[in-house]
């Protein structure tokens, strides 16, 4: 009883309650299983409220550990082992935040097997609660894995209608990735006796030209998931393919699992292989900035341009964690929050125009915002958000990370700082392309063959929260910068 | 000392009493009439005008020491440390007031601009929408002028960038004239994606400054400047050089100007309020702002300098061949904006300031009236005899028009350009009240004394020609060209004949629009008060100097006012000899066509658009769409991936595998065994041939065998 | 008395002619008939050697003798079995000609 009462064990596990109603549910009361799925993610969101209550954001070091055996053998220990610190708590309360958002997204675009959608979707939480809260290798690969399996299902079963190829190669893609680094995990294991990250961490000693071999073994895993350039052909196809919900979840959680993970093990584990391999990492970054950025840019479908967006986005991430100093790591943690938040928003924002047209392709659009003021005013702020405009949340992240990288003596050169900060212009170039292309210039064809209403309190309802926060943390990011703050200086003792 | 900090506790009502303005009528905006909703945004930025004048009254009665409001934290992480901290000081309550005070006449004057524009592009709804964009406007001006760090400026920087590409593209869905394009949108991102290179260049300068002196507080960047014994040292240039970009992104000036002429897609109010008094001049703000840093990198002072030059004699030139009422007031804004950056660059903040200043009354005047004319115009055409008639204005125009009333209004618009003034001619009898304020923004704007801009126009020519003779010509040719655009517009569109019925047609405005405008025009007039070149009156050096040290007062220099004052005047003579000797008719080419090429280069902006949509975004497009489609579609995603990758694990596993390891190997061993077995038995059978016989002498035989071998062992 | 080399030369020769009379003859009665000589060649032997041991050894020994009855019941039960088979094939096949029956041929 003791171990279920565990704060972050109750956070985990919490959405298994949820499943299991479900199961006894009648597929045919689709309400009453929206309704349980949202109140279900609801109280998680609260209970990861409650664990920040419970957090000390002074505190640089692990806290409400939930820490027990679990399997021994040939020497080796595993446990079942929670934790949550700076560098993870956002994103823990990212993702209580994004999943009720997400579920109520679905309300009406999701009619058939809701029951299985919801049951995948609840599942899907437990794993990314998880993945962050994890602190033993062994059990944080499991929950790694476990978030694929409900994701393969929502993309392939609720998908588009090339769903099972984007299934299959998300699936794939990722799998790819983490055998290597389930080599690595035994390999750490069977070298330090324990797969426990807090102890493996202080025991250190890892050979110099070993410490390089499990670092790439860990960065393939993790730079698929980012995606890092040139790893990212899987990204578009899983986005455009995934329904509204699977999207808001992949771009907004999945990815930092990514970039969380390099943060978790590669960074702290192997500090002379992060060294050595921060200016090369920073170089895949930026040309990912200017890439995804240019990429995004030609997109004929919306959607497939956010998604190309989030490689931009997601390589000022990564170039943020290697400037290894506190002004980027911490920019990068930040910025990942606000890449969910407004990829998220636009994700879902998208989703609801495409619920009433059934398309995604700009050329028919145009002159939306004549026809739906508030949309187009909140898919501005959105868009707005999302390249980084002063006084929004993109900003501060962006800024952060750039003016870390470009004094960065890791990376050692601000010329990567400099390139990316190009990145800032093409961002306003295709953000604009796109929000012209959709609001303004004269109505789109689309027009003519739709009535098209503005969202209804529902939806407006969904991506509140997620405007709310834009302007908190583009305003008054304190509060968020102080939870991260110690983490990330205990973090970079080494550097 | 107690006043004046109570006063100071007010500075964040800066940005919030516009805030406040926007959120009400974002609100409520929907319930509230025309009137209120415009009357909120006024008091809304009234309050602003008011804070800024008590602000003011602070500086001054402690002697221009700079105080400091903290509101709140904003990013602090490492040694970075950014506040959202107000800063008053002398510069900046100058450039408080500018806005604010400029910006509150300009909301009056737009109560009655938008009330008529949103009825003759017929969608009334966007009435509140205007007010909400030009608070949001003020709200980010006045976070610019006074953040007391470099990236509280930049939040400034890039809201009003963001205002103004909402007011550019305020009607997205047309383009100038109404008609169902892309134009207006275009033109909206357009400038915000200069704005953005601007942008970009500011950025590094603020990296390059925190790394160099560890923070990015005005005051501590400029110890840190001043710490650094070098002249030129390679950090300062760099940091001025990259400033430079953003001056030039926001300033409008070479290389980036090309977004401003485009942005009088906005409404007129928009232009005259952020793309000649206020907005544009952020980067003549910033460089005096940036004042230290500037003093320590005379090579960059100078490229300063030289880009405000040279941008002022090239728009100058554009200006000329311009036809659009607001094209040329926009060619001559860069071309002003040039004189002013030429001026703080060659060190002379307080003539720059004060260019700065008059320009803010005398270009919102203008652009004000031009409005005013634009929309006289508009009243004309939808009264003329063969038009459609629009409902009379009162009562009767709040009645929505019939669908087939709009068609006829739009098919009719679609021929019809009022902002042309090959269709005017001839307003001065229509519009008195226009024509004779256009007469003073004209006056102040060419120079001519005593009218503000000869003031401040003649001190920035006088420094250019003490220090640096080269850009003094070029300033003082640009200054030529400048006059003799204005005399070509005066007689164009106020003298002569009306060229087309709607200038025949043309009304006055109504008292809400002129009110503002003969408050404006009284500031061009006297103006130049502000700062007289004698003894005791040089009232706003003497002011900015609390903020920018010691400025250089220089007396009146008779022989540069004189050459100036002499040039103007044979402009507007020149002007006169070609078109107000014999007024245009209508469907008559322009004189000036006779300089052939060079009047061709001028008509088409020297081709700039052209160039960059040819060197920079069309390639920039191409690679986009060639990194899309070839890089990363065709090549990554379809080769790389569903070619190679896949198509290797479907070859390994069905060709090499599948076929050759498993078919051809186990599978053939396999069969093999059982083929072999069954042509042994084959053969083997033949033995079993049923007869008993046969089986019997087998068995004798093997019997013989058996006997014989145990015989012979 | 007569050695028992004699004996099993005889027993050689009736054994040979019924194992040629098994190989060639086609009627199946006369096949079992050779049959029968080969028993009753092999019978021969019996006896001889056994009566040769009895004599040699000087103990009473009638291991032989009593294999022979064995021998006589079994191809008593043989012709038996074996007339009734023919009767069976007969009835089918209308003949009894050995070489029709193959039909356990592989």
């Amino acid at each position: 009883m003791e171990f279920l009462l565990q704060p972050l064990t109750l956070l985990t596990f919490f959405p298994l309650v949820g499943v299991l109603v479900i199961l006894f549910m009648n597929s045919e009361s689709k309400n009453a299983i929206r309704w349980v799925a949202m109140s279900t993610t609801l109280i998680t969101f609260g209970l990861s409220l409650w664990v920040l209550t419970l957090f000390t954001a002074s505190n640089p070091d692990l806290q409400l550990e939930a820490k027990y055996s679990w399997i021994q053998v040939a020497g080796w220990d595993i446990q079942y082992y929670l934790a949550v610190d700076g560098l993870s708590i956002l994103l823990v309360l990212l993702t209580g935040l994004l999943t009720p958002i997400s579920i109520l997204s679905t309300w009406t675009a999701i009619e058939d097997r809701v029951k299985d959608f919801m049951i995948f979707f609840l599942l899907l939480e437990v794993g990314m609660m998880g993945v962050f809260l994890a602190q033993d290798l062994f059990l944080f690969y499991i929950f790694w894995e476990f978030t694929l399996v409900p994701m393969y299902f929502l993309i392939g079963l609720w998908g588009g209608p090339r769903r099972i190829y984007a299934a299959v190669k998300f699936f794939l893609y990722t799998m790819a990735g983490s055998i290597l680094m389930l080599l690595a995990i035994i390999w750490l294991g069977n070298y330090g006796k324990t797969f426990s990250l807090p102890e493996l961490i202080a025991q250190g000693g890892i050979p110099a030209n070993i410490q390089m071999w499990l670092f790439i073994a860990f960065a393939a895993a993790f730079a698929i998931k980012v995606p890092m350039f040139p790893l990212h052909s899987w990204l578009p196809d899983a986005h455009v393919e995934a329904p509204t919900a699977g999207s808001v979840i992949l771009a907004g959680v999945l990815l930092k699992m990514g970039t969380y993970g390099f943060l978790r093990f590669n960074i702290p584990l192997f500090p002379e292989a992060t060294v050595q391999a921060a200016p090369w990492i920073a170089l895949l970054a930026t040309i990912g900035i200017i890439y995804g950025a240019a990429v995004s840019y030609a997109q004929a479908d919306v959607k497939k341009l956010v998604a190309y967006s989030s490689v931009s986005h997601l390589g000022f991430v990564m170039l943020g964690l290697f400037a290894l100093n506190a002004q980027g790591v911490a920019g990068a943690i930040l910025q990942m929050v606000n890449h969910g938040l407004s990829t998220g928003a636009l994700f879902l924002l998208i989703g609801m125009v495409y619920e009433q047209t059934h398309t995604r392709e700009l050329k028919v659009y145009g002159g939306l915002w004549k026809i739906m003021p508030v949309f187009g005013s909140i898919m501005l702020i959105s868009a707005l958000s999302s390249m980084g405009l002063p006084g929004l949340n993109g900003f501060v992240g962006e800024f952060t990370i750039l003016l870390g990288a470009f004094g960065s003596k890791a990376i050692g050169s601000p010329w990567y700082a400099g390139v990316s900060a190009l990145g800032v212009i093409m961002a306003a170039v295709y953000i604009l392309y796109m929000f012209q292309k959709m609001f303004l210039g004269p109505a789109g064809e689309i027009t003519k063959e739709h009535e098209l209403k503005d969202l209804n309190w529902r939806e407006i309802l969904t991506v509140a929260p997620l405007l709310i926060l834009m302007f908190w943390i583009g305003l008054y990011p304190a509060p968020f910068f102080n939870l991260i703050a110690p983490a990330v200086e205990k973090l970079l003792i080494g550097y | 000392m107690h006043l004046s900090e109570t006063i100071i506790s007010l500075a964040p009502w800066l940005v919030f009493a516009p805030l406040t303005g926007l959120l009400i009528n974002l609100i409520f905006g929907r319930r509230l009439s025309e009137k209120a909703v415009g009357t909120v945004a006024s008091l809304a930025s009234g309050a602003a005008f008011v804070v800024s004048v008590l602000l003011a009254y602070a500086v001054s009665i402690n002697h221009g020491e700079v105080m400091r409001w903290r509101l709140a934290e904003w990013i602090h992480i490492g040694t970075l440390n950014l506040d959202w901290t107000f800063r008053i000081d002398s510069l900046s309550t100058t450039m408080m007031l500018v806005v604010s005070g400029v910006g509150t006449l300009i909301h009056i004057y737009a109560i009655g601009y938008m009330h008529e524009d949103v009825r003759f592009k017929h969608d009334e709804g966007r009435y509140t929408r205007f007010f909400i964009f030009l608070n949001l406007f003020i709200a980010a001006m006045m976070i610019l002028v006074s953040g007391d760090s470099y990236m509280m400026l930049f939040v400034g920087w890039e809201g009003v960038g963001l205002s103004s590409f909402l007011l550019i593209g305020f009607w997205f869905e047309m383009d100038t004239l109404g008609r169902p394009s892309w134009a207006n949108s275009d033109a909206a991102k357009k400038a915000f994606i200069a704005n953005r290179i601007g942008d970009f260049g500011f950025l590094i300068a603020a990296f390059l400054m925190f790394w160099g002196f560890g923070s990015l507080q005005f005051d501590q960047v400029f110890a840190g400047a001043s710490s650094l014994s070098a002249i030129n040292s390679p950090l300062t240039v760099a940091i001025t050089l990259f400033l430079l970009l953003g001056v030039a992104g926001k300033s409008a000036q070479i290389p980036l100007y090309v977004w401003l002429p485009d942005a009088m897609a906005g409404p007129t109010p928009v232009s005259a309020l952020i793309h000649a008094a206020t907005m544009v001049t952020a980067g003549v703000y910033l460089v005096a702002r940036s004042a230290p840093i500037y003093a320590t990198a005379p090579a960059a002072q100078y490229l300063v300098a030289m880009t405000g030059a040279i941008t002022a004699l090239f728009a100058a030139t554009i200006a000329v061949g311009q036809y659009d009422i607001k094209k040329v007031l926009a060619y001559s804004t860069v071309s002003q904006l040039g004189f002013m950056v030429a001026a703080v660059g060659m060190g002379a903040y307080t003539a720059g300031m004060f260019h700065l200043i008059t320009h803010a009354f005398f270009k919102a005047l203008l652009f004000l009236s031009a409005g005013s004319v634009i929309l006289g115009l508009e009243r004309g055409h939808h009264h003329a005899p063969s038009s459609p008639t629009l409902p009379p204005k009162g009562e009767g125009s709040h009645r929505p028009l019939s669908p087939r009333e709009r068609a006829r209004v739009r098919e009719h618009h679609e021929i019809f350009d009022p902002g042309d003034m090959r269709n005017m001619g001839g307003l001065r009898k229509t519009m008195p009240v226009t024509f004779w304020l256009y007469i003073v923004g004209t006056l102040a704007l060419t120079g001519i004394f005593p009218f503000a801009g000869f003031w401040s126009k003649d001190e920035i020519l006088l420094d250019a020609s003490l220090h640096f003779t080269g850009i003094y010509w070029l300033l003082t040719i640009a200054a030529f060209f400048t006059a003799f655009y204005m005399g070509r517009q005066i007689w164009m569109v106020f003298f002569g004949e009306s060229r087309s019925e709607a200038a025949a047609h043309a009304e006055e405005s109504p008292k809400v629009m002129t009110l503002p405008l003969v408050v404006l025009a009284i500031l061009s007039a006297v103006g130049g008060g502000l700062n007289l070149p004698f003894e005791g009156f040089h009232n706003l050096g003497h002011w900015l100097s609390y903020t920018l040290g010691e400025v250089e007062s220089l007396p009146l220099d008779l022989t540069v006012a004189g050459v100036s004052t002499l040039l103007a005047l044979t402009a507007i003579f020149v002007s006169w000899l070609l078109y107000g000797r014999t007024p245009l008719q209508a469907g008559q080419i322009d004189p000036l066509k006779r300089l052939g090429l060079v009047f061709t280069g001028m008509e088409n902006k020297w081709f700039v658009d052209e160039g960059y949509f040819a060197v920079i975004i069309n390639p920039f497009k191409k690679i986009s769409q060639f990194l899309a489609d070839v890089i990363d579609w065709r090549f990554w995603h379809d080769f790389v991936h569903d070619t190679l990758i896949v198509g290797t694990y479907n070859w390994l596993s069905t060709i090499a595998l599948d076929h050759y390891a498993d078919q051809k190997g186990i599978d053939a061993f396999a069969n093999w065994l059982g083929t072999a077995t069954q042509w042994i038995s084959e053969n083997v059978r033949k033995i079993q041939n049923g007869f008993v016989r046969s089986y019997a002498l087998a068995v004798m035989l093997g019997v013989v065998l058996i006997l014989g071998y145990l015989i012979f062992k | 008395m007569i050695p028992v080399d004699y004996y099993i030369i005889l027993s050689a020769i009736l054994f040979t002619i019924g194992a040629l009379g098994v190989l060639i003859r086609r009627n199946p009665l006369i096949i079992f008939m050779s049959i029968e000589l080969m028993l009753n060649a092999a019978n021969l032997a019996f006896v001889a050697f056994g009566r040769s041991w009895e004599i040699t050894s000087g103990k009473p020994f009638y291991t032989g003798q009593i294999f022979v009855f064995f021998v006589i019941a079994v191809a008593a039960a043989e012709v038996a079995v074996g007339l009734a088979l023919i009767v069976e094939i007969f009835k089918t096949k209308k003949n009894i000609n050995i070489d029709e029956m193959n039909s356990l041929k592989g």
